[in-house]
């Protein structure tokens, strides 16, 4: 395509002049996408290391069903909160559809699975390892919950990322329940979307570097930590 | 020590803009209307003259009507009549107001292999296409335009079918990347055309036909059904649009010096 | 000295334990009282590790019955593992922990964390992290953590198979002070030296069964069951 050279200088243009449209969208996505993985973290943590630990009748059967969600299609989890929080449903009240808000409800859909999974797997591991030794200090699962996330915390730290990565990269869950509106709820990904059908497929371009160079940004760090801490046994 | 940074950066990000403190209507439009630019170019004069921000949600003519039916937004401004009188005559929407109107446009490869450049009648040239079996990219997203160019088949006394008639399911935009790259005709509004840069040699062929004409309404969601809807606020919007200062703007909105839209509602001039 | 009543005498009464179809202990009768230091001998298999998680409650027993001179509402009595198990944390956090559990008032954790890493000569690796620690280091960890709420009762299974001469060495004199300083001491091991240097009781067991039970000096200088008389000579024991 000879379009390719001018995508990457619309690109760089658009990042070297620190256009501020361009960072008003950066900006937004981030806090929606950061604001969907620590809302899901809250909830997910705990809720995995207790799936990890406890027996009950259909545990089994609960654990396969959150680990199927974990591919929800992000635009069947737009169109489900969109009818639970247009007018005409049932939170209509709440006024918050075509909010940031909504989509950071609609983003914590997608990755609370995969926190959940990830967190369940990485605390059977560990209780397997280390049950024995909390029990006998006189640690009750309940007690042990904390403690073991703590003592996950680089494996779990591999959950977060990939939580991050499914939220960032989609685009069919924000646009239904954000609208895309422009200056309001306009993401990169939904921002890619516009442009691309508009034909305007160098900006589109450009936008998506952007989005792949902040993503690969944001791994790359927690990649580091994560290696750094090994490294000092931390 | 690195955990507290964390917690930190998470304290500021979460932190979302405090939404809804500005004083807003949401209008539910077209994708179409949307990327032709008018809106870019009008709403900020309108937000200036009256202090209200307007948010635009730009889907396809069925969900807009179908975010009016809900109560979603407080305004519809579509392009098909037909849709919007239904919708009227349901109870969801009042007082409609014609707006503007503007074009559609046929246009096809570079190598036209039915042969229908230049010409001004619409219904031949769809007929001619069907005959020749010559690829077709529809929108096939009940969209106005979809509707507009199924209304034009069925006045040819025509029934597209594949493999030469492909129904996209999408946007006007992406329809058009589809014909582009398919070598394809398609028919499409002259705003997303204006803008669009994928053009890989598609070209207008059909234009100029009165019945290619693209009427604009703008309709105030039922406030009765509604008791959320902003209706003073819409019905500013709405006076504004449909009033010398939004048929003004309307007006002087162009795309490479050429005008777009064409003001419709009476009372202006 | 703990100014609360002790938890001793630990009675096992005709405890036995069966799982998957095979009994591994039975009829297991045990006194442990205060001041005891009990060595518990036997070849691999004789079910002496289960025995001991049976006493401190990891398991539950399938016949008979573990008692306490009365139920504590803190847990009174640790125990030391062969490989000793860390939390991914610095050494004077893993004992800190080990105190919290133990219900001891947050502002005075540090400082009984601090003391117990000084009973055993860690004190200088404090905020070092326990993983980066030596395999005898990490052992008397282990033992820091255990006995920093001073307990009634230890239980160690086997805890120098794992470790050089040196490190022995090291825990057993910690054990020695341990005993010295009013804990009863519980102890599997299959090192006849260790057993001669520690035990003041020695109780034999073989194939799920105690089959000996004597003061040290009377079992080793004349044990009276065939197997320990097998086992004492080197002998393997069926």
């Amino acid at each position: 395509m000879s379009d390719q050279p001018s995508a990457f200088a619309a690109a760089l243009n658009l990042v070297l002049t620190l256009d501020p449209q361009l960072g008003e969208i950066v900006a937004l996505s981030l806090r929606v996408t950061l604001s969907a993985v620590a809302v899901a973290c809250v909830i997910g943590l705990p809720i995995g290391a207790a799936l990890a630990l406890y027996r009950f009748p259909g545990r089994q059967v609960v654990a396969v069903v959150i680990a199927a969600l974990m591919g929800l299609p992000p635009v069947v989890a737009g169109l489900f909160i969109y009818l639970l929080l247009s007018r005409s449903g049932p939170l209509g009240d709440w006024g918050l559809l075509f909010t940031p808000t909504a989509m950071v409800i609609a983003q914590t859909l997608l990755v609370l699975p995969i926190i959940i999974t990830l967190t369940r797997q990485v605390v059977e591991d560990l209780w397997a390892e280390v049950g024995e030794q909390l029990r006998s200090l006189g640690s009750s699962r309940a007690r042990a919950i904390p403690t073991l996330l703590w003592d996950g915390r680089l494996s779990l730290l591999s959950g977060v990322l990939a939580g991050f990565g499914r939220a960032s990269a989609e685009v069919g869950a924000v646009l239904i329940v954000g609208g895309n509106i422009a200056g309001v709820t306009r993401t990169m990904t939904t921002a890619i979307a516009l442009e691309t059908s508009r034909g305007d497929l160098p900006l589109a371009l450009g936008l998506g570097l952007v989005l792949i160079a902040l993503t690969i940004a944001l791994t790359a760090s927690a990649h580091v930590i994560g290696a750094f801490s090994r490294r000092l046994g931390v | 020590m690195v955990n507290r940074l964390f917690a930190a950066l998470f304290a500021c990000l979460i932190a979302l803009p405090a939404v809804a403190q500005e004083r807003f209507i949401t209008v539910a439009s077209t994708t179409s209307t949307e990327q032709s630019g008018l809106f870019t170019h009008l709403l900020p004069k309108f937000t200036e003259a009256t202090g209200i921000e307007v948010r635009v949600v730009a889907v396809g003519t069925g969900q807009a009507l179908r975010l009016g039916e809900n109560g979603d937004a407080d305004v519809v401004f579509v392009h098909d009549t037909a849709s919007e009188e239904k919708f009227i005559a349901a109870g969801f929407g009042v007082d409609r107001k014609p707006v503007m109107y503007n074009d559609f446009v046929l246009v096809g490869p570079a190598n036209d292999p039915a042969k229908v450049k230049g010409g001004q009648d619409i219904s031949k040239a769809l007929a001619v296409i069907a005959k020749a079996e010559a690829p077709f990219a529809s929108r096939g997203d009940d969209s106005g335009t979809h509707k507009a160019e199924q209304r034009l088949w069925k006045d040819a006394a025509l029934t597209p079918a594949a493999p030469w008639y492909r129904e996209t399911g999408s946007g006007m935009g992406p329809t058009l990347n589809t014909a582009a790259a398919m070598g394809a005709y398609a028919l499409t509004d002259r705003g997303t055309w204006l803008n669009f840069k994928n053009r890989q040699g598609l070209e207008i062929v059909v234009e100029g036909d009165r019945r290619l004409a693209n009427p604009y309404g703008v309709i105030l969601v039922n406030p009765a059904r509604h008791a959320h809807v902003k209706e003073a606020d819409a019905r500013a919007f709405m006076d504004w649009l449909t009033g010398p200062a939004g048929q003004g703007a309307i007006t002087s909105y162009t795309i490479n010096g050429e005008q777009l839209f064409f003001p419709d509602a009476h009372a202006a001039n | 000295m703990r100014a609360e009543p002790s938890i001793l005498p630990l009675s096992l009464k005709g405890v036995g334990f069966r799982h998957g179809g095979q009994t591994l202990l039975t009829g297991v009768d045990l006194t442990v009282r205060a001041g005891a230091l009990t060595i518990i001998l036997g070849p691999n298999g004789a079910g002496k590790s289960l025995l001991l998680r049976l006493a401190h409650g990891l398991l539950e027993p399938t016949e008979g019955a573990v008692e306490w001179a009365f139920e504590a509402p803190r847990r009174r009595h640790a125990m030391v593992f062969q490989k000793p198990v860390l939390l991914r944390r610095s050494t004077l956090a893993n004992v800190t922990h080990a105190l919290a559990l133990a219900g001891t008032p947050r502002a005075q954790r540090v400082a009984e964390a601090v003391a117990a890493l000084d009973r055993v000569g860690l004190a200088g690796l404090a905020d070092r992290p326990a993983r980066v620690l030596s395999g005898g280091e990490q052992q008397r960890l282990a033992l820091a953590r255990a006995t920093a709420s001073r307990p009634d009762v230890l239980f160690l299974d086997e805890p120098c198979a794992a470790l050089d001469p040196a490190a022995t060495r090291a825990i057993e004199e910690i054990v020695h002070a341990l005993h010295a300083g009013g804990t009863a001491i519980v102890m599997t091991t299959h090192d006849l030296g260790q057993a001669r240097r520690l035990a003041r009781d020695v109780v034999f067991l073989n194939r799920g069964r105690v089959v000996e039970s004597a003061p040290a000096e009377d079992f080793f200088a004349a044990p009276q069951s065939p197997q320990a008389v097998a086992f004492l000579n080197g002998d393997l024991v069926w």
